[in-house]
C-alpha cells in the first residue's frame, strides 16, 4: 500500500516517539548531562502526546496491515505517554543529581523507557498478530534492562533476570499459540481471524488450544494468577519509577491489545475460554487480594493488590457487551492514576537514591505528621485502590460491577465483593499506619522541599485528578466513550 | 441552594478546623463548635419554616419541603438530588444536636491532633446529613460509603485499646469498615440491578428516587434487589446475626466516636429501610416481614441478654443498642402508621439516651480511667450529680412513662398488636429485660462496697449542660411529642401507604 500524508500523521504518536529514543541516543553518546536527557524525554513525550490531538480527525485509519490507529489506539496513546511522563519525571527525582543519588550511569534510564513506552504504542495499534508481537517484544526487553538498573543491588539484579526468564517463557507461549491459530484459520489479522473462527459454529480444538496459549502468554504480562509468581519479587526489587512504569504503562498497554483481541475475534470470547477467563478472574481476585494481606513491604503489597486489579478488569472483559469497553477504559484509566500515586509516593520517599528503596511499611509509620500533605496523596491513592467514594478509583469499580450486573455475572460480582472486602484490610493497613504515632527509629524521609520539585508537582497533580475525578467523572465518561464506540462499530 | 450547604458546612468546617490547629489546640474546637451550632440552627430554621405537610406518597408526584437538582454525571443519569421532607428534617436535627455534643463531650478527652480530630468528626457529620438528604442513589451510596473513612480514623486513631490488650482500637476500626464496606457493595449491586432493570422496561438510564419508585419489578427480582439494599442496612442497624461490629467499634471508640455511632450511624440504616428498602420494594417487604420482625425479636433479647452479660460499660450500652433497634426494626415492617410514627419517635429518642449514656460512661473514664464495671462500685457517694443522671438515662433507656423512649416503644407496639400480635407479646416481655440490664448497669457502677473512699471530681458546668440538655429534651419527647410526630405524620403515612397496600393485597392473596 501507498503511504499519504494521512498515514504519516497519524502515526506521528509513533514516530515522534522514535525520533526522541534516535536523539536522546544521539545525546547521550555526545555529552553526558541528566537534566539534559531528561528535558529532551520529556519534551518529545510532550509533543507525541499533543501529535494525538491532530491524528483524532483522521482516524479510524489502517497504517499497514499491521496497525490501525482509531480512537480505541488514541486514547491508550495518550494514556501511556502520560504515564511513562510520569515515569520519567519521577525517575528524575530518584536519580537525583550531583554528587548524590544513583551512583552509576543515569542516563540510559530514559532511554530504556522511550523505547518500552514505543512499544506500548505499537501494541495499543496492533490489529495483527505480528504487530502484537513486535510492541510486546519492544515493550518487554527494555524493561528487563529498567528493572535490573540498579543492578548492583542484589535485588534488582535478581528480578531483572527473573522477569527476563519468565517474560521469555511467557513469549514462547504466545508465538506458539500464534502458530497454532495461524494453523487453523490462515490468517494473522484480527479481523481475519475472527471472521475465520465465525464460520464455523464452534471453533476447532486447535483454534481454542491457540488461544489458550496466547492467553497463557498474555496473563504472564497481565501477572494473573496463576502466572502471577514473579510479580511481588520484580515489583519489590525493580527501583521504584521502574515498578510504576511496569505496573501502568506495561499493563495498559497489553490488557489494550487483549481487548481488541477479544472484541474483534468473536469466537475468542465464546466457549470454554469465557470459562477459562472466568476462573482465572476468581483466581486472581481472591489470591491477589489474600496474598497481599500479611504483607509488610509497600510493593509487594502494590504488586499483590495489581493482580487483584487486573481480575476485577477480567470481569469486563468476560463480559464483553454492552458497557464492557467503556468500563475497561475508565477502570484503566483510574487504576493508572492511582498506582502512579502510590508508587510516585514510594518514589519520592526513596529520592534521592540511596542503595535501598523505603519500601518497608514501617517506614511509613506516623508520616502524616512529618509530611501531611505527602501523607494525603498516599490516603487518597489507598482509598482510590479500595474504591471508595470521592476518588476515582469508585468510579472505575463502580463501572466494573455494572458491567457485571448487566452481563448478570454474579458468581464474578461476588467475588469482586469478597474480593474488595478483603483489599480494604490491607489498604485501611497501610493508611492508618500513616497517621499512627512516629518511631524513635532513624528513618528515611522524602526531601523537606519536595513540593517544590518535578516530580512532587506532578504527584500533587496526579492527586487532585484522583480527587477530581472522583468528585466529577463527566469529561472522563465522555472521553472514554467515544473511545469505546469505535471500537465496537 | 440551601440544601448543599447543610452539606458543605460541615466540610469546610472541619477543614477550618485542621488549618486551625497551627493556631493552638482550643481554636479546632470552636470552629468545630460553631460550625455545628450553624448546622443546626439552620435545621431549626427550615423547621420552623418548612411545610412538612409535603413528603412522597404513591400515586402522585413526590412533593417535597425543599428540594435541589443539579445534573451531575450524564452519562448514567446521575444528578445531585437533594430534597428534606419531615423525616429527613428530624434526622438532620439530630445530627446536628448529636454534632454539638460530641464537640463539647471532647472538649478535654482529645488532646491529641485535635484539628484532625476535629476534621474527621465534621467529615462523619456532612457524610450523614449526605445520607439522610439525598435522593439520587447513586448519590445515597456515594455518602453511606465516603462517611465510613473519618469514622474509621476517629476509632482508629483516637480511640481507647482494651485494658488486656486483646482487642485493638485498630482492630475495631477496620472489622467496623469492612462489615459496612462489604455490606454497601452488596447494596450497590442491587442499586445497579434496579436500574438496570428499570434501564429495559423504560429506555430510561437513572438513579433517581422519584423515577425508581415507578419502576415495575419481577416478584423474584424485586425480592433479591430488597434483600441487598436489606442486608446493607441490617449491618448497620444492627441486625442480630450482622451486629458484631458494633460493641468492638463502640468499646473501642472515643466518646465522640461512640456518640455519633450510637445516636446518628445507626439511625440512616433505620433512615435508608423507610426512605428506600420500604418504598421501592413494598411488595417484596410485605412477603419479607414476618421474617424481619423475627430478626427484631431475636435483637431484643439477644441484645438485652448480653448487655446483661457485659462488664465494660459501654459495650453494654451497645448491646442496648442492639435490643432498642430490635424494636425500631419491629416498628418499620409492622406496617401500621401508628408503629411507623413509633419507630422515629424511637429513633430520636434513642439517639438522645445513648448519647448521653456513652457521655456520661466517657465523664466516668476520665475520673477512673477504666470502663471495668467490676472496678466500679459505690461511686454514688464519690461523684456528685452523675449518679444520678446515669440512673435517670438508664430508667430512660428502660422506657420509663415520662421520657421519649416510652412513647415510641409504646407507639410501635400498639401499631404493631393489630397485625401481628404475637410479635408484640412477645417483644413486650422484652422490655423486662431492659429494667433488668439498665438497673444492673446503675447497681454495679454505683452501689455495693466502694473501692476507695477518695471524692472525685464532680461535673463541671461543660458536663452538666450537656447531659441536663439531653434529659431535659427527652423529657419534651417523652410528655409532649406532638410536633415532632406532626413533622413526620406525612412521610410515615407515604410508607404507610406503599406498605400497607402490599401487606393487604399478600393477605388477600392467602
Amino acid at each position: 500500500m501507498d503511504l499519504t500524508i494521512q498515514h504519516f500523521i497519524a502515526l506521528a504518536p509513533l514516530l515522534i516517539t522514535t525520533i526522541t529514543v534516535v536523539v536522546v541516543m544521539l545525546a547521550i553518546a555526545w555529552r553526558r548531562n541528566h537534566s539534559q536527557t531528561f528535558l529532551l524525554s520529556t519534551v518529545g513525550l510532550n509533543l507525541a502526546l499533543l501529535s494525538i490531538l491532530p491524528v483524532l480527525k483522521i482516524v479510524p485509519l489502517a497504517v499497514t496491515p499491521l496497525l490501525t490507529i482509531d480512537k480505541f489506539a488514541c486514547l491508550y496513546m495518550a494514556l501511556i505517554l502520560v504515564a511513562t511522563l510520569a515515569c520519567v519525571t519521577l525517575a528524575h527525582a530518584y536519580l537525583g543529581d550531583g554528587g548524590k543519588g544513583y551512583p552509576g550511569n543515569r542516563e540510559e534510564l530514559y532511554l530504556l523507557i522511550l523505547m518500552a513506552a514505543l512499544g506500548g504504542l505499537v501494541l495499543v495499534s496492533a490489529q495483527h498478530l505480528a504487530g502484537l508481537f513486535i510492541g510486546l517484544e519492544l515493550l518487554s526487553v527494555p524493561v528487563y534492562g529498567l528493572v535490573a538498573y540498579a543492578f548492583f543491588n542484589k535485588r534488582s539484579l535478581e528480578a531483572g533476570i527473573k522477569y527476563m526468564v519468565l517474560s521469555a517463557a511467557g513469549s514462547a507461549f504466545l508465538l506458539f499459540g500464534m502458530a497454532l491459530l495461524y494453523a487453523d484459520a490462515g490468517s494473522l489479522s484480527f479481523d481475519g481471524i475472527g471472521k475465520a473462527l465465525a464460520a464455523t459454529s464452534m471453533p476447532s480444538l486447535l483454534a481454542q488450544l491457540g488461544l489458550g496459549m496466547m492467553l497463557v502468554g498474555l496473563a504472564f504480562k497481565l501477572s494473573l494468577v496463576p502466572f502471577h509468581l514473579w510479580t511481588p519479587d520484580v515489583y519489590e526489587g525493580a527501583p521504584a519509577p521502574v515498578a510504576a512504569f511496569l505496573a501502568t504503562a506495561s499493563k495498559v498497554a497489553v490488557f489494550a491489545v487483549v481487548v481488541r483481541l477479544f472484541m474483534l475475534s468473536p469466537a475468542a470470547s465464546s466457549g470454554v475460554l469465557t470459562t477459562v477467563l472466568s476462573v482465572i478472574a476468581v483466581a486472581s481476585i481472591l489470591i491477589g487480594n489474600l496474598l497481599a494481606l500479611t504483607q509488610s513491604n509497600l510493593k509487594r503489597l502494590l504488586g499483590y493488590s495489581s493482580i487483584a486489579h487486573f481480575g476485577y478488569l477480567l470481569i469486563a472483559l468476560v463480559a464483553s457487551k454492552g458497557l464492557a469497553v467503556e468500563a475497561i477504559g475508565v477502570y484503566l484509566v483510574t487504576y493508572v492514576i492511582t498506582s502512579l500515586g502510590a508508587f510516585g509516593v514510594i518514589t519520592l520517599m526513596s529520592s534521592p537514591y540511596s542503595g535501598r528503596d523505603a519500601d518497608a511499611l514501617y517506614e511509613y509509620r506516623g508520616l502524616f505528621w512529618r509530611r501531611p500533605y505527602l501523607t494525603a496523596v498516599l490516603t487518597v491513592m489507598m482509598l482510590s485502590l479500595a474504591g471508595i467514594p470521592l476518588t476515582a478509583g469508585f468510579i472505575g469499580k463502580f463501572y466494573i460491577i455494572a458491567t457485571g450486573v448487566e452481563s448478570q455475572l454474579w458468581w464474578l460480582v461476588g467475588a469482586l465483593v469478597i474480593g474488595s472486602a478483603i483489599g480494604v484490610f490491607y489498604y485501611l493497613r497501610v493508611m492508618v499506619t500513616l497517621f499512627l504515632i512516629e518511631p524513635n527509629l532513624r528513618r528515611h524521609d522524602a526531601p523537606l522541599n519536595w513540593e517544590q520539585r518535578t516530580g512532587g508537582v506532578m504527584l500533587l497533580a496526579i492527586a487532585i485528578l484522583a480527587f477530581v475525578l472522583g468528585v466529577y467523572p463527566q469529561p472522563l465518561l465522555d472521553m472514554v466513550q467515544h473511545a469505546g464506540l469505535q471500537l465496537i462499530g | 441552594m440551601i440544601l448543599p450547604w447543610l452539606i458543605l458546612i460541615p466540610f469546610i468546617g472541619g477543614l477550618l478546623c485542621w488549618l486551625g490547629e497551627r493556631f493552638g489546640a482550643t481554636l479546632p474546637r470552636w470552629i468545630a463548635l460553631l460550625t455545628m451550632s450553624l448546622l443546626l440552627g439552620i435545621g431549626l430554621w427550615l423547621w420552623a419554616n418548612g411545610d412538612y405537610t409535603l413528603a412522597p406518597a404513591p400515586g402522585a408526584a413526590p412533593e417535597w419541603a425543599v428540594e435541589f437538582k443539579v445534573l451531575w454525571i450524564e452519562r448514567f443519569g446521575i444528578s445531585l438530588h437533594l430534597a428534606l421532607d419531615g423525616l429527613s428534617l428530624l434526622m438532620i436535627l439530630l445530627t446536628g444536636l448529636l454534632g454539638v455534643l460530641s464537640v463539647l463531650c471532647s472538649w478535654k478527652e482529645i488532646q491529641r491532633h485535635v484539628g484532625f480530630f476535629h476534621l474527621n468528626l465534621m467529615w462523619i457529620l456532612g457524610g450523614v446529613v449526605g445520607v439522610f438528604l439525598a435522593l439520587d442513589l447513586f448519590l445515597f451510596f456515594f455518602f453511606w460509603e465516603m462517611m465510613l473513612v473519618p469514622m474509621y480514623f476517629l476509632i482508629a486513631l483516637w480511640g481507647h485499646s482494651s485494658s488486656d490488650g486483646k482487642k485493638t482500637r485498630i482492630y475495631a476500626a477496620t472489622k467496623f469498615f469492612i462489615f459496612t464496606q462489604a455490606s454497601g457493595l452488596i447494596m450497590l449491586v442491587a442499586i445497579l440491578g434496579l436500574v438496570l432493570v428499570n434501564y429495559s422496561n423504560t429506555g430510561v438510564i437513572t438513579f433517581d428516587y422519584t423515577q425508581l419508585l415507578k419502576a415495575e419489578l419481577p416478584a423474584g427480582t424485586e425480592y433479591v434487589l430488597m434483600l441487598g439494599f436489606f442486608i446493607a442496612f441490617a449491618v448497620k442497624l444492627p441486625v442480630v446475626p450482622f451486629h458484631s461490629w458494633l460493641p468492638d467499634a463502640h468499646a473501642q471508640a472515643p466518646t465522640a466516636g461512640s456518640v455519633d455511632l450510637a445516636g446518628i450511624l445507626l439511625k440512616t440504616a433505620a433512615y435508608g429501610l423507610l426512605r428506600f428498602a420500604l418504598p421501592l420494594f413494598p411488595n417484596a417487604s410485605a412477603e419479607f416481614a414476618p421474617i424481619a420482625m423475627t430478626l427484631g425479636l431475636i435483637g431484643i433479647f439477644y441484645g438485652a441478654f448480653l448487655a446483661f452479660a457485659q462488664t465494660d460499660i459501654k459495650r453494654l450500652v451497645a448491646f442496648s443498642s442492639v435490643s432498642h433497634m430490635g424494636f425500631v426494626l419491629i416498628g418499620i415492617y409492622s406496617g401500621s402508621q401508628q408503629a411507623l410514627q413509633g419507630a422515629v419517635i424511637q429513633m430520636l429518642a434513642h439517639g438522645l439516651s445513648a448519647a448521653a449514656l456513652f457521655i456520661l460512661a466517657g465523664q466516668l473514664y476520665e475520673r477512673l480511667h477504666t470502663r471495668d464495671m467490676r472496678q466500679m462500685g459505690g461511686l454514688w457517694h464519690r461523684i456528685a450529680y452523675l449518679p444520678a443522671i446515669s440512673l435517670f438515662f438508664a430508667a430512660a433507656s428502660l422506657g420509663l412513662p415520662g421520657t421519649g423512649n416510652f412513647v415510641g416503644e409504646f407507639l410501635i407496639l400498639i401499631g404493631a398488636f393489630v397485625s401481628s400480635p404475637w410479635v408484640t407479646v412477645i417483644a413486650t416481655s422484652g422490655l423486662v429485660f431492659g429494667s433488668v440490664y439498665s438497673l444492673i448497669m446503675i447497681h454495679r457502677a454505683y452501689f455495693g462496697p466502694a473501692k476507695s473512699e477518695e471524692v472525685l471530681a464532680g461535673m463541671d458546668t461543660r458536663e452538666m449542660i450537656m447531659v441536663l440538655g439531653l434529659a431535659g429534651l427527652l423529657i419534651l419527647l417523652g410528655i409532649y411529642p406532638q410536633p415532632f410526630l406532626d413533622t413526620s405524620a406525612a412521610t410515615m403515612s407515604g410508607v404507610q401507604q406503599w406498605f400497607g397496600s402490599a401487606i393487604t393485597q399478600l393477605a388477600s392473596a392467602r
